[in-house]
């Protein structure tokens, strides 16, 4: 199998579905930049041109609502944001329009939209250009939303959220796109809502998704020698979430740590957290403890920055807290 | 230059190349220090731009309100923010102007009426139509400015702010500083219609084109633009033609990824904003050439004393992430 990188793994799956399927088109912002969305699109234009690759005005707002749009007249838009920092504009046609369509008439018109979020942070672009909205995202009923954590994923889950009849938001993160996988040169789709054990261990669930997935396991390999062995899970699709592979785990460690690189409140790891705190409750020793942002904008200064994104480190030190030495 | 020159005091000319000089030299040297990686937080360089917020500028009162986009240092700078914390605030230390908390993106100084720089699209063009709001409903004669972009013009917020400061005859001045290019993209490829003044017409409001390198020419028409706002005439729109010499973002000029040729780009700088004032203060004897060397060796002097603030001045500390969430402890 070949080694891609993860945004080789989405250029090609791009490649591979505009080719395929005549209704899947791109529309956003820096389609045809050289580096606006890190080379994920390199050669789309050429190949498909201008009609299917829409590099669209500075109108989120406006521009989702015509995705929502082509999607309602038999399109398979895929909608990017090159930040998901700018989507704000768009939430009123991604929440009130594209998630309720199929609910408030009644099942009779579908919207198969794929919504491509990309995580840009890092570098000092502070508040406004360092977000994660998965959260809000999941919040909204009508939403799917996956996120995957490697190549091969990045693949695989795009290809579902395509071929998926209604909207699902993609996000990806900027700092997975150099991580190389072996990722297969044909099309083929990941369920969403099925996680993935990304380490087996007996003490201790750790469970992550996207990048903080590649955080989660440099703090279970570190741990290994001071014989704590970590179970890493991948939660892949946060909505709909694999509930049964964390039960699965939690019975065989008894110890359960969320970890996701968005705010804490009322957050992916509250939703998590509840979940396995009523569905296997009697199998935990040990309180549910969550890794996440501190709950506080993200600054600019690289001091500040380097404290406030967790890491591997982070997670060691939550998972030193719950089991015993 | 037109013959309005002559309403302009050398005194006033002499202080806007002065503010102009201030803006080029302290953006060549973010240029450097980003080349140097000393300069981390991504920077959208004024550079060929500085007669717009000079001109505007000059045309307020200190207590008038100032808003403005990503590209924001000429306009801090032209406002009256402090040098020393601009610079330390690209540094990242808690001696810049928002602490180290908001880098190049998100400046602001409201000791001088600068009030915020907003990094999303258009993000401040409401805000601004809001503060001049508040100045209507407390009677005091000051005007809100906002600047922007040509490519912020296709956010529907700026539709939706024209029409309600119009609407509601608010003391604003919309200033679009239309340089060609919304990031990699031409200004013929993101709007159908690229007249931009024209689109207040519809809002039944004053829109006028300057040529954005004339720093006399957008000081007068800034300067009637908020007279009108200050005696309750209602908004303006601004459109001022320039052009930015570096890339959207750092200090490469995008040559090496063809987004601009190189004939465009000389055809700009031969037509930049400093020289021609130069030009002017010249040939009118406002300026003797040993005054120009005087203006540029002391504005190169406080670059310098703001890079030496900078870099020694302390980042802020680790466990003052989370202040200023809130206001209230
Ligand atoms: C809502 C939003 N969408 C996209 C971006 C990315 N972006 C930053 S600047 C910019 C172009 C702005 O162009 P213009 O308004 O002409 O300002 P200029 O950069 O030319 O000064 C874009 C698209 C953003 N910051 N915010
Ligand atoms: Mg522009």
């Amino acid at each position: 199998m070949p080694k891609i990188q993860y945004n080789q793994a989405i250029n090609q799956t791009l490649h591979q579905l505009m080719k395929k399927d005549p209704r899947v088109f791109l529309i956003g912002q820096g389609v045809t930049s050289p580096w606006y969305v890190g080379q994920t699109t390199n050669g789309l234009l050429d190949k498909f041109g201008s009609r299917r690759v829409i590099d669209t005005p500075v109108s989120e707002n406006g521009i989702t609502g015509v995705a929502v749009g082509a999607a309602l007249a038999a399109m398979r838009p895929i909608l990017i944001f090159p930040r998901m920092d700018f989507m704000y504009y768009a939430m009123d046609q991604l929440v009130n329009h594209a998630g309720s369509w199929h609910y408030m008439f009644g099942g009779q018109l579908n919207v198969p939209l794929t919504v491509w979020a990309i995580i840009n942070r890092g570098g000092e672009q502070a508040a406004q250009h360092s977000q994660s909205l998965q959260a809000m995202l999941s919040h909204i009923p009508g939403f799917k939303v996956v996120m995957p954590s490697t190549a091969y994923d990045a693949k695989g889950l795009l290809v579902s959220a395509v071929e998926d009849d209604d909207p699902v938001i993609y996000i990806d993160d900027r700092w997975l796109y150099e991580l190389e996988d072996d990722v297969p040169e044909e099309l083929y789709s990941i369920p969403i809502g099925e996680g993935m054990i990304r380490r087996k261990g007996k003490n201790i669930t750790v469970a992550a998704s996207s990048y903080m997935v590649t955080e989660a396991i440099k703090a279970a390999d570190s741990l290994a020698d001071e014989g704590i062995d970590v179970e890493v899970i991948d939660l892949r699709s946060l909505k709909p979430l694999d509930k049964q592979i964390l039960i699965n785990s939690v019975k065989k460690t008894g110890r359960f740590i969320i970890v996701d690189a968005g705010w804490p409140s009322s957050g992916i790891g509250a939703e998590v957290s509840a979940i396995v705190g009523s569905e296997a409750f009697e199998y935990l020793n040990a309180p549910i403890m969550r890794v996440s942002l501190p709950d506080s904008p993200a600054p600019a200064s690289s001091p500040l920055e380097a404290v406030y994104y967790p890491k591997a480190k982070t997670i060691v030190s939550k998972i030193r807290e719950l089991v015993p030495k | 230059m037109t013959e309005r020159t002559v309403d302009l005091s050398s005194n006033n000319l002499r202080t806007m190349y002065q503010t102009m000089l201030r803006i080029r030299l302290f953006e060549e040297k973010v240029g450097n220090l980003i080349q140097q990686n000393e300069i981390v937080c991504p920077c959208h360089l004024y550079i060929g731009q500085e007669a717009v917020a000079t001109g505007v500028c000059n045309a307020l009162r200190k207590d008038d309100y100032v808003f403005s986009s990503h590209r924001s240092h000429g306009h801090y700078v032209a406002k009256g923010g402090n040098l020393n914390a601009l610079m330390a605030e690209l540094y990242g230390k808690v001696t810049g102007c928002s602490k180290g908390r908001g880098g190049s993106m998100h400046l602001s100084f409201p000791a001088v009426g600068f009030i915020g720089s907003s990094a999303i699209v258009a993000g401040s063009i409401s805000p601004a139509v809001g503060a001049a709001l508040a100045f209507s409903i407390q009677k005091t004669d000051n005007v809100s400015v906002v600047f922007f972009g040509d490519g912020a013009t296709n956010e529907g917020v700026w539709y939706e702010s024209l029409n309600f400061a119009a609407l509601k005859k608010l003391p604003v001045v919309f200033v679009c500083e239309n340089n060609l290019y919304s990031t990699h993209v031409h200004i013929s490829d993101h709007l159908a219609d690229t007249d931009i003044q024209k689109k207040a017409n519809i809002f039944r409001m004053r829109g006028v084109q300057v040529n954005g390198n004339d720093v006399i020419e957008v000081f007068n028409v800034a300067k009637k633009a908020v007279k009108d706002a200050r005696r309750g005439k209602g908004p303006t729109l601004i459109e001022c033609m320039t052009y930015r010499w570096r890339g959207h973002v750092g200090p490469n000029d995008d040559l090496e990824t063809g987004l601009r040729s190189k004939e465009e780009l000389s055809y700009w700088k031969e037509k930049g904003p400093i020289k021609k004032l130069e030009k002017l203060l010249l040939s009118r004897n406002f300026l003797s050439k040993s005054e120009f060397l005087q203006i540029r060796r002391e504005v190169e002097k406080e670059v310098d004393e703001s890079l030496m603030f900078a870099k020694k001045s302390p980042f802020p500390s680790e466990n003052s992430l989370l202040d200023n969430v809130f206001k209230a402890k």
